[in-house]
């Protein structure tokens, strides 16, 4: 079970000495208890309070990392059922999966477009994570070659996937220190594929065909011969089921603190479904609910982009909506006689905005009030974006010292604000622009 | 040694009210057959926890004139019936709607506004036009709402339409003239729990049951907003099956109106290559949008596209299959 911050206290030096960073050991107890602070911050903790604590305190979904360098990404160490409770922390990679016996001129043509894919949204670069090699052809050779092939092409982290442990192991020595996932251990195979995971230090898939018992069965058995980075299959290929397994996976782990299934889920959106329709809806499914690496059988940019975009709306962080800084900027060189505009520093507002400017190529400056990261009305309506907020960014970021006018445009959706806010700026005159960004260059184009 | 493991069951306390939409001539109505919504024991599609009465069911909007500020892509897969509401429920039908959407316009597309009389002849021969149930929706300003959703309301007594949007600015009128026609609501509110619970408390406080009233917690799709709704239809749904009767109503997203709005889902030109091609990105923008909502506790999607159509009845199919 969970400790409290007070248990973990009675196991802490109590010292106060601020080692770890934290001002009392009772703080940096609550953080523990938390989960926002690692015990190894404490370099004072004796032994036995240590391995009380570390069983404690280990996160309930372990974190697994995939790959290195600058592609490296990380799943797992989730601590919510749903996102309103807390957040959901690390996006599930998104892979997508080539064979050995495929055409190596059509395999590399795959392997180019998910590598040099990235498609950017609220200042955010989006990117698949992985590609999944297959070793479909049975023989340990050809995948070797293959996998040999596909890394000269990409620095994208692998998940490699056989039920035969000597295509993996041949994979493996010509994949090097790249840290990959392999895929998976079974009731069949276990025994050896725990001997090459554990030799390689690499993360472990591990299949069941029969369910959860099987699944527990065989990560008991392979956390018991040494593996400790598991990713976990729990077999159904079948859309409703596999949210069953999911949602009690992921329940087992956080609600009855059951260590040996709290790994990452690895999910095949290509095998639940037998059209492009059918795994757009399985991949959205999985992101929503609690897969950390997800498999592909199909890429197009057309369906890439909505993914993407959807991971990243999940995964934003509920209390903590992105947005953009404070602040006066500017669009195709503007001068002091160029209009401007005021909107939120939510950050799907600003860039709305920000694209339109700038793509209408008029001059012209956006001034960006702190709104807490909302949308123009959901800040209105809560009150953020007032006359009184424009009038004190006006003033903060000294706008009238930028423009030879004394005007400033306000989003059409707050025209209601006019009057108010020519009170709280004496001298200056109130417009109202179009109620969305991609009216506003006609508008301005019109002033 | 074998390993069990014991599923983790939650054990809900409360269910989601169960509502019917249309009535049949034996009802009072004119609709070839009823559709009933609600009755979950549990969390979307969590067989193994509890029941699902009844299946998700998918509407499909038809407008009261052409839309010609909708998406090239939705005016490509439509085609001529976008000028005939009568034909394009029909059509609607035909390829699988579940339950007809009328919006009613504010005005058309040369700027004619709409008068009640109108609003009235359109309902007459939508209802004329298919046999289904019909959900009601007016401009979306308060005032004009009421306007034309009341001459809607008395131009089809007792066919249980849904009306909408019944909102905190105009729930009085709505639900007036859902009580003296014999009539549901569709209650809007901003995506935030609380103000859901209370325009279902000041609905019920008129004496319209709360059989006779569906959920809209407000859509974001996809990219705009869809985590609000996602989240705060997941709190309704664990505060409903928690016990909290203001909140067991079933819910109601216009997926396709908020899908299909976006620059993502209309322009072809002028956008990254990254985003690739128009329909095909159109068409997953409303099919995860759907998707995503269906698993948070949606019990009526309300879609655009035809092809749309045809991969959420499968999911929800899949989805129900146990």
């Amino acid at each position: 079970m969970a400790l409290s911050g007070l248990q973990i206290y009675k196991l802490l030096p109590k010292t106060n000495c601020k080692d770890c960073g934290y001002p009392t050991c009772l703080a940096f107890a609550m953080k523990l208890a938390a989960k926002q602070a690692s015990l190894d911050d404490c370099p004072h903790v004796s032994a036995e309070a240590k391995e009380a604590l570390s069983a404690a305190s280990a996160p309930p979904i372990r974190l697994v990392k995939v790959g290195t360098g600058a592609r490296e990404f990380q799943v797992g160490n989730e601590t919510v059922m749903f996102r309103h409770e807390k957040t959901f922390f690390h996006h599930p990679g998104l892979a997508l999966r080539v064979k050995d016996t495929e055409d190596a001129g059509a395999v590399a043509e795959k392997v180019k477009m998910v590598n040099d894919y990235s498609v950017e949204r609220v200042g955010i670069e989006m990117t698949f994570n992985a590609i999944a090699i297959e070793n479909a052809s049975g023989d340990p050779g050809t995948y070797a070659d293959a996998v040999k092939a596909v890394r000269s092409q990409t620095a994208l982290p692998f998940v490699l996937m056989s039920d035969d442990v000597d295509a993996l192991k041949a994979a493996l020595d010509v994949e090097g220190d790249h840290k990959p996932v392999l895929y998976a251990a079974t009731v069949d195979n276990w025994e050896a594929m725990a001997g090459l995971a554990k030799g390689k230090q690499v993360s472990l898939a591990v299949r069941s065909q029969d369910g959860l018992d099987e699944l527990a069965d065989l990560a008991t058995k392979l956390g018991d011969a040494g593996v400790e980075a598991l990713v976990l299959d729990p077999g159904s290929r079948d859309l409703g089921e596999s949210l069953a397994q999911v949602t009690q996976l992921r329940r087992l782990a956080l609600k009855k603190n059951l260590r040996l299934l709290g790994h990452p889920i690895i999910a095949f959106a290509g095998e639940v479904a037998d059209t492009e329709e059918g795994e757009i809806v399985a991949t959205t499914q999985f992101i929503a609910k609690y897969a950390g690496i997800i498999v592909m059988d199909r890429f197009d940019p057309a369906v890439a982009y909505p993914l993407l975009t959807l991971r990243l709306n999940i995964y934003t962080d509920p209390q903590k909506p992105i947005s953009v800084d404070p602040g006066i900027y500017d669009f195709n060189n503007p001068t002091a006689d160029s209009p401007l505009m005021t909107t939120t520093n939510f950050s799907l507002t600003y860039f709305s905005v920000a694209g339109e400017l700038d793509g209408s190529g008029i001059p012209s400056w956006l001034l960006i009030c702190d709104a807490e990261g909302m949308s123009v009305l959901t800040a209105w309506a809560a009150g953020k974006f007032d006359a009184e907020t424009i009038a004190k960014a006006v003033k903060t970021f000294n706008a009238g010292d930028k423009l030879s006018h004394k005007k400033i445009i306000l989003p059409g959706h707050v025209a209601v604000l006019s009057g108010e806010l020519e009170e709280e700026l004496p001298g200056w005159e109130i417009l109202v622009g179009p109620r969305e960004a991609v009216d506003l260059p006609a508008y301005l184009k019109q002033l | 040694m074998p390993v069990t493991v014991e599923i983790p069951k939650e054990r809900w306390t409360g269910s989601i009210r169960e509502v019917t939409l249309g009535a049949t001539a034996e009802q009072g109505g004119t609709r070839a057959k009823t559709v009933t919504v609600g009755g979950e024991t549990t969390l979307p599609f969590l067989h193994f926890e509890g029941e699902m009465p009844h299946t998700p069911i998918v509407g499909i909007e038809v407008q009261d004139s052409y839309p010609a500020d909708w998406s090239p892509v939705l005016l490509a897969a439509w085609g001529d019936v976008l000028n005939d509401p009568a034909a394009w429920a029909k059509k609607a039908e035909e390829i699988g709607a579940d339950v007809i959407m009328l919006k009613v316009r504010g005005a058309d597309a040369d700027g004619n506004a709409t008068s009640p009389e109108q609003a009235a002849a359109v309902i007459q021969s939508v209802l004329q036009a298919t046999g289904l149930p019909i959900i009601v929706r007016g401009p979306g300003q308060a005032e004009l709402d009421n306007k034309l959703l009341v001459a809607v309301a008395e131009a089809a007594p007792g066919e249980r339409l849904a009306l909408g949007l019944c909102e905190d600015k105009n729930y009085r009128t709505i639900v007036a003239a859902a009580l003296a026609h014999d009539h549901l609501v569709v209650a809007s509110s901003p995506i935030d729990v609380n103000l859901a619970k209370q325009l279902n408390i000041l609905i019920s406080d008129m004496r319209l049951p709360l059989e006779r009233v569906l959920m809209d917690p407000t859509t974001g799709a996809l990219g705009y907003g869809i985590e609000y709704s996602y989240s705060v239809m997941e709190r309704l749904r664990v505060a409903a099956l928690t016990g909290d009767g203001m909140t067991q109503q079933p819910m109601v997203c216009f997926v396709g109106e908020e899908s299909w709005r976006q620059k993502e889902s209309r322009t072809a030109e002028g956008v990254p290559a990254e985003w690739g091609d128009i329909e095909k990105r159109g068409i997953t923008w409303e099919i995860a949008t759907a998707t995503a909502l269906l698993e948070s506790g949606a019990d009526i999607v309300v879609l655009r596209h035809p092809e749309t159509v045809d991969v959420v009845h499968e999911t929800i199919s899949k989805l129900m299959a146990h």
